[in-house]
């Protein structure tokens, strides 16, 4: 049987990922340019049974899918850089909270409303840092419409398994650029569901940590009660500042994602087993960066990429390995420098690092990253 | 590689993305190419300068945007005057010859028609004017069939519209290729 093809937009892939991946609540708040996530959500998800609401603004939508995950729902919100900035108190509620969700957002031109349908690369750090506190972060950049289908699905999977919120970040290209997309059958991708408690309601602790360092999460409404509060709290999810407890919690909530980086962290290597050059790169900058490799070895040039498909936890080990190996790393992207940041910090001056920056709307084409390899001595 | 780089631009409002999104759908769901469609436009919901560029491919497409144009339809003279730059040698330009008088110099294939009063006067309806165009556009650049581009317009208007925009398709198609014959 052949499989369904359609001609898509990032966005609404994104939408209909989240569908294939189980989300049965979207609260939104609609905003350039991730707008069509929210639109194709109005659409299907009552279809599937599912529920969708247009908050008051960006903070009310955070909250509703909080809210809905704690209630036992599978949750995704969409917004764009503003938007972001206004969700991430609520965001760091949903790391220590340790309440799965999927926060979908078109990196747009900032910081504030900057250029609304501009693209951009300048929310990765955001992801990371923008909420206060020390928190895990996961963090997905797609660069295609394929791709974007595929990591939405992926941040579910990884948002329960994971027990956190999960990002993905795509730029305004991907987001609103169209490719054919082939869609996988049911059960052809994995669907990782939540982890419950298999205790009687009486003894349920929302962290318990005798089950690891993600411990089942109950569904409100199922019989299962319990606390929950943005404070630093004890096994059974009332505040504390009992210095023993909120320092084993806090190392806990990062640890189960770094621990767990080989597992969460994908990358894409391309003509790099040879290569003096390597060219990392994320998002559609990605695309500039294979079209200019693919030149530069017709022309002899020994380049390759390292492709960033998980921004966050980021590829610490992989570029740690690349940086003995090459003489230099050219990173471009849609921001000032954000990326080279983290390719500086694990190359430890072992290889030379030049950054491609462009905040002016305009993506990084492929001749300004081959004129940047003649650069590399 | 066959890397065939398209753009249609214009003012906002006038369709073009649409235009672009129909020409990439013939070309990757109906021709068995592969297409890439993006777009960039001001926050204006009307007027300014928009554009809509489709590469097209028998391989993979990286880089989704144009590095030099095969193809360009310019729908106002502004945006002749802005996006004519990286026109290909030995490329061509559609152009509404009412509304784009000055033409760019340059080595390519120039094709003027009045492209939005053929859609007024001809087909009835000056908010077909983009199919006129996508019409013209698959007539001169020859990277999908006829019949797989106007499969790909009537998969993509409203059921009440498939006559107007069969009419407009083929009413672009025919002139574009008389203009070109000139």
């Amino acid at each position: 049987m052949s499989k369904k093809v359609a001609f898509l937009q990032g966005n609404e892939a994104a939408a209909l990922g989240g569908i294939y991946a189980g989300c049965n609540f979207f609260g939104g708040y609609p905003i350039t340019p991730s707008t069509e996530v929210a639109e194709v959500m109005s659409v299907e998800l009552p279809k599937v049974g599912g529920k969708f609401i247009q908050m008051e603004d960006e903070i009310g939508a955070m909250a509703a899918i909080l809210g809905a995950s704690l209630a036992g729902s599978k949750v995704m919100t969409s917004t764009s850089g503003p938007g972001l900035s206004l969700k991430q108190e609520l965001i760091g509620y949903g790391c220590i909270a340790e309440i799965p969700c999927v926060v979908y957002n078109v990196m747009r031109g900032g910081p504030s409303t900057g250029m609304p349908t501009g693209p951009s690369q300048s929310d990765v750090m955001c992801a990371k840092w923008g909420t206060h506190g020390d928190h895990p972060a996961i963090c997905l950049t797609p660069a295609s419409v394929q791709e974007t289908y595929e990591e939405v699905i992926r941040a579910f999977n990884l948002s329960e398994k994971y027990r956190t919120p999960v990002m993905v970040m795509p730029d305004e290209i991907v987001a609103h650029m169209r490719e054919r997309i082939v869609f996988p059958e049911p059960g052809e991708i994995e669907v990782i569901p939540r982890k419950t408690p298999t205790v009687e309601p009486a003894q349920y602790k929302p962290y318990d940590t005798s089950y690891g360092d993600v411990p089942p999460l109950a569904a409100f409404g199922s019989g299962y009660k319990f606390h929950v509060t943005g404070l630093n709290k004890l096994p059974d999810g009332f505040p504390t500042t009992k210095a023993e407890y909120v320092q084993a919690e806090e190392e806990r909530q990062v640890r189960k994602v770094d621990a767990n980086a080989d597992d969460i962290i994908q990358f894409e290597e391309y003509m790099l087993d040879d290569a003096e050059i390597a060219v990392v790169a994320y998002g559609s900058t990605s695309r500039s960066a294979r079209y200019a490799v693919n030149i530069a070895r017709e022309q002899g040039i020994k380049a390759g990429m390292f492709r960033i498909k998980t921004f966050w936890p980021f590829p610490d080990k992989q570029i740690k390995a690349l940086a003995q190996k090459v003489k230099g790393f050219i990173v471009p992207e849609m921001n000032l420098g954000m990326c080279s940041i983290e390719v500086e910090r694990c190359a430890q001056g072992k290889a030379v690092i030049l950054g491609i920056n462009r905040v002016d709307g305009e993506p990084v084409n492929p001749d300004q990253i081959l004129e940047k390899m003649k650069e590399v001595k | 590689m066959s890397r065939y780089e398209l753009r249609f631009s214009g003012a906002g409002g006038q369709g073009l993305i649409t235009a672009g999104i129909i020409m990439a759908k013939a070309a990757s769901i109906y021709e068995g190419k592969q297409s890439v469609q993006s777009q960039s436009y001001g926050p204006e919901a009307r007027g300014g300068a928009s554009k809509s560029e489709v590469i097209i491919s028998d391989g993979p497409i990286d880089y989704p945007k144009v590095t030099k144009c095969d193809a360009l339809l310019a729908m106002t003279q502004e945006a002749c005057n802005k996006y004519s730059d990286d026109l290909k040698e030995g490329g061509v330009l559609l152009y509404d010859s009412d509304l784009v008088t000055k033409l760019p110099e340059g080595n390519f294939k120039r094709v003027g028609f009045n492209i939005i009063n053929t859609a007024k006067n001809d087909v009835g309806r000056e908010i077909v004017a983009n199919i006129v165009a996508l019409g013209a556009m698959v007539a001169l650049t020859g990277q999908v069939s006829r019949e797989n581009a106007e499969k790909a317009v009537l998969s993509s208007v409203p059921e009440a519209f498939l006559e107007l925009n069969k009419k407009a398709f083929s009413m672009g198609y025919e002139k574009a290729e008389a203009a070109a014959k000139g």
